[in-house]
């Protein structure tokens, strides 16, 4: 027996279920709009270490030690960490992890890595290889500014569609069984490349992938945005999100609870973020806060959480190539 | 998704808000212009102290150097340059700025290869084409002169 409907929509019969999940954000993210949903705010971005990549490290760490408090497990209980960031090698999951000392399987989705370590860690979970394990990303806008752009003393200008990577981590513990929110489906998404080269345009360059995974889910499963009370993504921004209900619309699709993390976490007008928040930390802090909080409030029933990446590197855009997107879907319930 | 056309997607992606290209001009203009006033009363200053004109020069790029790095230190310069855009960018504020934030950033990569290698990083290209183009104008120079001063 297969587990999917339709072409490719996964379906998770053992419903695994977050029986825990924690939020560790910055101190922008802690001044928007978001602020009373975070878990941990650590002030000034060193969280007392003496390298960004250091804090970042310490940020997925803090994240999966008060997810797993709060599951009420301990660290010996959890079979496998699904996770990574956007550093290369993923050198914060992984030094995060060499303390940690659990099974790790590190992943690279650029910002969708939160739904990706979701949909691999149900997948673990329904195929019985584990009773508990941990999903878990992270982002620091200081280590990504200075691996992905400028220096911080720099002094350029960001144009408008340019977003600001969210300092912060969410982790979440899956369990076989639990009282929910349950992850009931997920469609694994395409690579999709719209030909677009502005690497200050990351929401652009990533809607096209939100539609495509979008449309195939709801062609697969045979419903309509109006069957769920809210549609999540990554982190599109203002920009790339006005962009996906144009290309939504293109196919006759009509999304009004369509919500987007970058564009939820941040005020732009007084938080000068441009378009929106963005990094693996932005997804992963929004849905372990303000999205799963309210579906334990019972305020949402039934929501897509759709992470969007930018597979963008600084090499293949020196070379001329345009920036490949990925988003990836998981339906969450109660 | 059956309708999506690359083309049609990038023209309407090309229409989107561009950056506002006339108070950027205003900005530049006024803190360029700033900048450069504050050369000509470093290098009118120097003059009167007595300094021959092309030692005065080099007075007032100096210290137009150490200003701009000071307030990079300080974290202050990428704030002015926020609004400044090429107003802090073009004058050699702007190059001190692009050798001093690298400097800054690396240092926990260590003297050699952090600070001394990453340094260059932006200001690099600078350098290199600057001193390559310099070249090149001899060469024309003494070509057309035949190297009469």
């Amino acid at each position: 027996m297969t587990k999917t409907i339709g072409k490719r929509t996964l379906i998770f019969p053992s419903r695994p279920s977050v029986n825990g999940f924690y939020s560790v954000v910055g101190e922008k993210e802690a001044q928007g709009p978001l602020k009373d949903w975070f878990d941990l705010t650590i002030g000034e971005g060193h969280f007392g270490e003496d390298s960004w990549e250091k804090a970042e490290s310490k940020l997925i760490e803090t994240a999966t030690m008060g997810a797993i408090e709060q599951s009420k497990l301990s660290l010996t209980d959890i079979n496998c960490f699904f996770g990574g960031d956007l550093l290369n090698q993923c050198i914060s999951a992984n030094y995060a992890l060499r303390s940690l000392q659990i099974p790790f399987l590190g992943l690279y989705g650029a910002c969708s890595t939160m739904a990706e370590s979701l949909i691999a860690g149900s997948v673990f979970l329904d195929g019985e290889f584990g009773k508990n394990v941990i999903c878990s990303t992270s982002s620091h806008f200081c280590s990504a500014e200075r691996q992905f752009r400028f220096p911080l003393e720099y002094g350029g200008q960001r144009p408008p569609t340019a977003q600001w990577t969210v300092t912060g981590s969410g982790a979440c513990v899956l369990s076989k069984t639990g009282e929910g929110p349950y992850i009931t489906h997920a469609t694994i998404g395409k690579v999709i490349d719209a030909g677009i080269t502005d690497l200050n345009n990351m929401g652009a360059a990533m809607a096209p992938a939100a539609c495509h995974t979008l449309c195939a889910f709801l062609e697969d499963t045979n419903t309509t945005p109006q069957d769920y009370d809210k549609i999540f993504t990554g982190d599109l921004g203002s920009i790339g999100k006005d962009l996906l209900r144009q290309l939504l619309s293109d196919n006759a699709i009509t999304a009004e609870n369509l919500e987007d993390c970058g564009d939820l976490i941040f005020d732009s007008e007084t938080q000068d973020t441009h378009a929106g928040g963005s990094g693996c930390g932005c997804s992963a802090s929004v849905l372990n806060s303000y999205i799963l909080k309210q579906m334990k409030q019972k305020k949402l029933k039934k929501i897509l959480f759709m992470a969007t990446g930018a597979l963008m590197s600084p090499t293949s855009s020196l070379q001329g190539e345009s920036i490949p997107a990925i988003a990836h879907l998981v339906q969450i319930e109660i | 998704m059956q309708h999506f056309s690359k083309k049609e997607y990038q023209k309407q992606v090309s229409k989107q808000e561009k950056s506002p290209w006339i108070k950027n001009l205003i900005w530049a203009y006024c803190v360029g212009g700033a900048i450069c006033v504050l050369g000509q009363g470093i290098l009118t200053y120097a003059k009167q102290m007595g300094l021959p004109k092309e030692d005065a020069g080099c007075v007032t790029s100096i210290t137009l150097i150490f200003l701009s790095g000071l307030l990079t230190g300080l974290g202050v310069l990428d704030k002015i340059a926020k609004h400044a855009g090429a107003g802090t960018i073009v004058p050699i504020t702007g190059f001190a700025n692009a050798i001093v934030s690298p400097a800054m950033e690396f240092k926990n990569e260590g003297f050699i290869l952090g600070v001394g290698a990453k340094m260059f990083v932006i200001a690099g290209p600078v350098i290199v084409y600057g001193i390559c183009s310099s070249v090149i104008g001899g060469l024309i120079y003494y070509l057309i002169t035949g190297g009469r001063l």
